[in-house]
């Protein structure tokens, strides 16, 4: 399987300007990666200072979109790209968006880490909610290598790792309801933690889109609310 | 599996600043200016065809002129070295001011000034000469004869046009020869080979297929980092892919002038709007 030619037009200009916006998406995305690693270890450590830092972050998690955003209308206005092209100035525009979201939740994680590290350290859980957030940032990673060698069989196997996202997300959030029937002095604790296990699952469901994203500039087919199955028989050509 | 790249997460270094300053885009005022227009009315008899044009082409830049038919936009760009001077009954007033000289004052020698300022036209016009001779044309006009310098010269130029690759085994064989492309690409080297200050391109692609369109767009890219280039073309599609500044002129006017990103993405004037999105009638 071979990555589409963008860097292969007569204008180097063009080449350059794809390039460069792809470029960007990859530096977007190790901030956000690295904003949702910081995020989890601020709540697993319950280090509100990392967590403010998370915060002050954001500003440029949110910024980066907009430069992109407008590069990318710039192309579209100047460039007119057809197929391949087209198709990936298309995934950026859409694969930013998701960036961002991802990054809003690290945000809000950090916000739950802040207010728990004030209150009295909550034990419970926080091995599984530690287990998944290093899911969720694997995944989050695999997405975006996925995107950076445009590798439709990689982006595959990231939707997969989406299904047992989800396992350990109900699992997680029954212990949560038979802790606080339990306890329910820890109601309001458990609750912020819930918040925050909420937003890990759903930064799966974004690196689960930038995948899809992937595979539609590849295959150049849009894979958004089909089955698993119908998705690799898109990507693996199996009947 | 091919093209597998790394991926680093790059988490600093992220200049961003940089980032908003290149989204501002490019600014005419920070740019210097090779020729000012200056009030210019041009006439054909009665009829005014520029309307007091006013405006700064800047240097090292691809400005390109966008309109309808009959907008006047050839018109100002032959202004730039006395073309329309030809043209019987067609005259002019205000300035075109090249390096703070005025090229309409008496004293402006026009073979001088059209050495500065090299046209290409709509269809490639070579020489019913060689390759070579075509490209050499200019200077031995101006008295360079030394073949030496000739051959040096010819050889930069062709590779300037993007041309020697193809040529360079077939220097002797007649101009005629080569393809439409190609001879558009000649035509760029003569142009070039007088090391001019400003190229004028009037509609230089509209002949051609749209490959050798895109290698003549390549070229105008390349050609940018020492030339001043100012292009007519009726595709709008090619000004926003080759320019750096556009102005939309309709009638005469010049409705419009701005940095092509601007101008492209958020017109200010609804007549460009109009007619860049095609909704002009």
């Amino acid at each position: 399987m071979s990555t589409p030619g963008y860097k292969s037009h007569i204008s180097s200009a063009f080449n350059a300007e794809l390039e460069d916006v792809r470029q960007r998406v990859l530096a977007m995305g190790g901030l956000v990666e690295q904003q949702l690693v910081d995020a989890t270890r601020a709540l697993m450590d319950l280090d509100g200072d990392l967590a403010d830092q998370v915060r002050a972050n954001d500003d440029k998690v949110d910024q980066l979109e907009m430069v992109i955003d407008d590069e990318c209308s710039r192309i579209l206005a100047r460039r007119q790209p057809t197929a391949s092209d087209l198709r990936l100035v298309y995934a950026v525009i859409k694969t930013i968006t998701d960036l961002e979201r991802i990054g809003d939740e690290a945000h809000k994680i950090a916000q739950m880490a802040r207010d728990l590290s004030r209150q009295e350290r909550l034990n419970h859980h926080m091995m599984e909610t530690q287990h998944l957030s290093r899911q969720v940032s694997q995944m989050v990673r695999s997405a975006l290598d996925a995107f950076a060698r445009m590798d439709a069989e990689a982006a595959l196997s990231t939707v997969r790792d989406d299904v047992k996202i989800d396992r350990e997300y109900e699992a997680l959030m029954r212990q949560c309801i038979t802790y606080m029937m339990e306890e329910p002095r820890a109601i309001r604790r458990v609750i912020d933690l819930i918040w925050c296990v909420r937003s890990l699952e759903r930064i799966g469901d974004h690196a689960k889109n930038i995948a899809e994203y992937v595979i539609y500039f590849v295959k150049g087919k849009d894979v958004r609310h089909t089955s698993l199955e119908d998705m690799e028989r898109e990507v693996l050509g199996s009947p | 599996m091919t093209g597998v790249q790394d991926r680093t997460p790059i988490t600093h270094g992220i200049d961003i600043e940089s980032m908003q300053r290149e989204r501002a885009g490019v600014k005419l005022e920070d740019e210097t200016i090779a020729l000012e227009v200056d009030k210019l009315d041009l006439f054909y008899g009665d009829k005014k065809a520029l309307k007091s044009v006013t405006m700064k082409i800047p240097q090292k830049k691809v400005t390109a002129f966008i309109g309808p038919s009959g907008c006047g936009k050839s018109t100002l760009l032959r202004c730039f070295n006395r073309m329309n001077d030809l043209i019987d009954g067609c005259h002019t007033t205000g300035e075109i001011r090249l390096d703070g000289k005025n090229i309409y004052d008496r004293d402006v020698d026009i073979a001088m000034l059209r050495r500065r300022v090299g046209m290409v036209f709509q269809k490639p016009n070579p020489f019913p000469k060689s390759i070579y001779e075509n490209v050499a044309y200019g200077l031995r006009l101006a008295g360079i004869n030394k073949k030496r310098i000739l051959d040096e010269t010819v050889e930069w130029a062709l590779k300037g046009a993007a041309l020697w690759d193809e040529a360079k085994d077939r220097l002797d064989d007649s101009a005629l020869g080569l393809s439409g492309g190609q001879q558009q690409r000649l035509i760029i080297a003569r142009a070039i080979a007088i090391h001019p200050d400003v190229i004028l391109l009037d509609e230089p692609c509209s002949a051609l297929d749209p490959i050798s369109t895109l290698k003549v767009e390549e070229l105008i890219n390349e050609l940018k980092k020492d030339y001043t280039i100012v292009i007519v073309t009726h595709n709008m599609q090619q000004a926003a892919r080759v320019s750096d500044y556009t102005a939309f002129m309709y009638v005469g006017d010049l409705i419009e002038y701005g940095s092509t990103d601007q101008l492209f993405t958020k017109p200010s004037k609804k007549q460009t709007e109009d007619y860049i999105t095609g909704r002009y009638g």
